[in-house]
């Protein structure tokens, strides 16, 4: 026999002052598994719906910024591998790019096709880690085994060419540190052969994947004007209808001879962001086989840009000269016009910019840093509202961010 | 860049006070801190320049008027230019320009940003809150008068302070191995474990 219950509707629960119903503060971080890093959001909820959003940054704030103002340009380069330290060769490369424009020096042709595939190897691995996240954030654990499996061997690759895993500093102003290995432009078409079938496979769990297309399809949909209003960048931009890509539209470090495609979303929802992010690493490895094949020979750094470029080791130890040239780039930094230049690149994450003023000499007197995953974050408190707080975990996943960059 | 530099002439017709400003790479101009919203609007609008890479402040050092400048980096998403449009605040004791939220929702943090390094506010934004120090932080970090090191400060939490009896405290390496003031502090002051540094040959040794 059913039981009737008589419960009063919230109406008057609440004019008889029980049973109130109220909003629920919930503060998620800054150590939550699916904030990645120490972003804390700041939640009002009605229910399992969020009525208000607001992202705490700033907890991983080391004054960058007023660090480079302090050093010179070569000493602020490692500072820079910590900025999105999933892809630290990018940030290396677009630190020096930005520097040598300031100077106006041109890179020879073997430096700019060295830093197009060490920035697009960055690409993939920072990729394969944002999927890997977010296939933990939406309960899928298998990709993260899987997309790490691919990150070691690029880690091994990265190792080999700069003696570093994880914090590669590889990238100096008017060259990088040391030429590639022999042999190692083997290899990296050896993990490019090998990476293309596995990134398939890792793609087929998730893209057709039932639980994973409920969970992000039509979830986080940011519209095209929004996402050019709060300055998304990178694949975030792109997977809102934006076919803007730097490589393409701006071209830096050579990027025009390469033939590759931009992928572009339609509906911007954190489907369209895995999507856009997924066809970004087949073209990155197709950036990467023709850079290799075309590979010119000759110098990887500026031989002539004496006041810039540290000279040869053994030179240093044998000459007069160098010695003294090395001595004052140690000393004095690589000497710059005064003057003010910015510059983006298309990073993993979106266009990281560097804006530098300088009085002249070898330290900026303003370096300000324009991290992507700052202005992607800057979103949340728009596109949270209205979803369910497992939404939330959805789209922080898809919008791929590394708080190391967001705080500075 | 034909476009961009169409968009600085009709610019200069229509408001006066903007000139042109040294730039090594892409035009920049510079604006009067009352005509920047509506130039703003206008490149937005008129030109094409629909996305705002960001914001920066400048704090040109104690003593210099003016003291404080706001950048701002324009990027067009259909001709891919960009312009540097650069206002000076008025006031060097309480720097204040415009806000742009109206026009980019995005201008919200990089300005809550440019007023936690710099102190400058933005007049019409409607959260100026710190966001990257914390609140109550009584210092302007990135303004030149502020010590690489820091400053001792009290944590924003006072049962913290209470309980654990210590705040932010400056770093131990001022000066350290940096090289933008060489010769301005002794190392043996600074740095205790560095080499016998109290005199050298522009600090006599000591007893002489």
């Amino acid at each position: 026999m059913p039981v009737e219950h008589t419960f009063p509707d919230s109406a008057s629960r609440n004019a008889q002052g029980e049973f109130e119903t109220e909003k629920m503060s919930l503060s998620m971080g800054p150590s939550h598994p699916s904030t990645h890093g120490v972003l804390r959001l700041q939640m009002e909820l009605d229910g399992e719906i969020v009525t208000k959003a607001d992202p705490v940054v700033g907890y991983l704030h080391r004054g960058d910024e007023k660090i480079a103002e302090n050093m010179t340009y070569n000493q602020f380069v490692p500072y820079t591998d910590r900025l999105d330290y999933l892809a630290p060769l990018a940030n290396n490369m677009a630190y020096a790019i930005a520097v040598e424009k300031l100077a106006k020096l041109e890179v020879p042709p073997r430096c700019q096709a060295i830093r197009v595939i060490t920035a697009e190897m960055a690409r993939i691995s920072a990729h394969m880690m944002g999927l890997g996240a977010f296939g933990i954030d939406v309960g899928a654990w298998t990709v993260f085994l899987y997309s790490f499996t691919e990150r070691e061997k690029l880690y091994k690759l990265f190792e080999e060419l700069t003696g570093a895993r994880f914090t590669t500093s590889y990238a100096r102003i008017g060259g990088v540190t040391r030429d590639i290995p022999e042999g190692w432009t083997d290899r990296v078409n050896a993990f490019c052969d090998q990476f293309l079938p596995n990134l398939e496979e890792i793609l087929s769990l998730l893209t057709r994947n039932k639980i994973f297309t409920d969970r992000t399809m039509g979830i986080g949909v940011i519209s095209r004007e929004d996402a050019i209003g709060y300055g998304l960048t990178g694949p975030n931009l792109r997977a809102s209808g934006v076919p803007l890509d730097l490589r393409k539209d701006k071209p830096y470090s050579g990027y025009e001879q390469y033939d590759f495609d931009v992928a572009v979303g339609s509906k911007g929802d954190a489907y369209d962001r895995y999507m856009v992010r997924g066809e970004e690493m087949r073209q990155s490895v197709r950036i990467i086989k023709q850079a290799i094949a075309k590979l010119p020979g000759g110098k990887w750094y500026a031989e002539d840009a004496r006041k810039i470029f540290a000279p040869p080791k053994d030179k240093v130890l044998s000459s007069m000269e160098e010695l003294i040239q090395n001595f004052m780039l140690v000393t004095e930094g690589p000497q710059m016009p005064p003057g003010e230049v910015y510059f983006e690149a298309e990073n993993p994450k979106g266009a990281l910019g560097f804006y530098v003023v300088s009085k002249g000499g070898g330290v900026p007197y303003r370096l300000k840093i324009r991290a992507p995953s700052f202005c992607n974050l800057s979103i949340l408190p728009k596109v949270c509202v209205g979803a369910m707080v497992s939404d939330v975990v959805s789209i922080l996943g898809s919008l791929d961010f590394v708080m190391g960059e967001c705080d500075r | 860049m034909p476009k961009a530099l169409e968009a600085i002439a009709a610019l200069k017709g229509k408001w006066p006070g903007v000139t042109d400003r040294a730039s090594l790479d892409q035009p920049a101009l510079n604006v009067p801190a009352a005509d920047l919203v509506a130039v703003l609007r206008f490149l937005r609008d008129e030109q094409g320049y629909d996305m705002l890479s960001d914001v920066a402040g400048i704090d040109w050092s104690v003593g210099a008027s003016p003291r404080f400048t706001v950048v701002y980096h324009l990027l067009s998403t259909t001709s891919h230019d960009y312009i540097r449009v650069a206002a000076d605040c008025p006031s060097d004791q309480a720097p204040e320009v415009p806000s742009a939220v109206d026009l980019w929702p995005g201008a919200n943090w990089h300005e809550r940003e440019a007023f936690d390094m710099f102190g400058i506010r933005f007049a019409g934004h409607p959260d100026l809150r710190r966001i990257l120090m914390w609140d109550g932080y009584p210092h302007f970090p990135l303004r030149k008068d502020f010590p690489l090191s820091g400053v001792d400060t009290d944590l924003p939490d006072a049962e913290v302070v209470a309980e654990t009896k210590t705040n932010a405290i400056a770093a131990p390496m001022a000066g350290g191995p940096f090289v933008a003031s060489p010769g301005e502090i002794n190392m043996t002051e600074a740095e205790p474990r560095a080499k016998d540094e109290s005199w050298n040959e522009r600090r006599p040794k000591p007893g002489n």
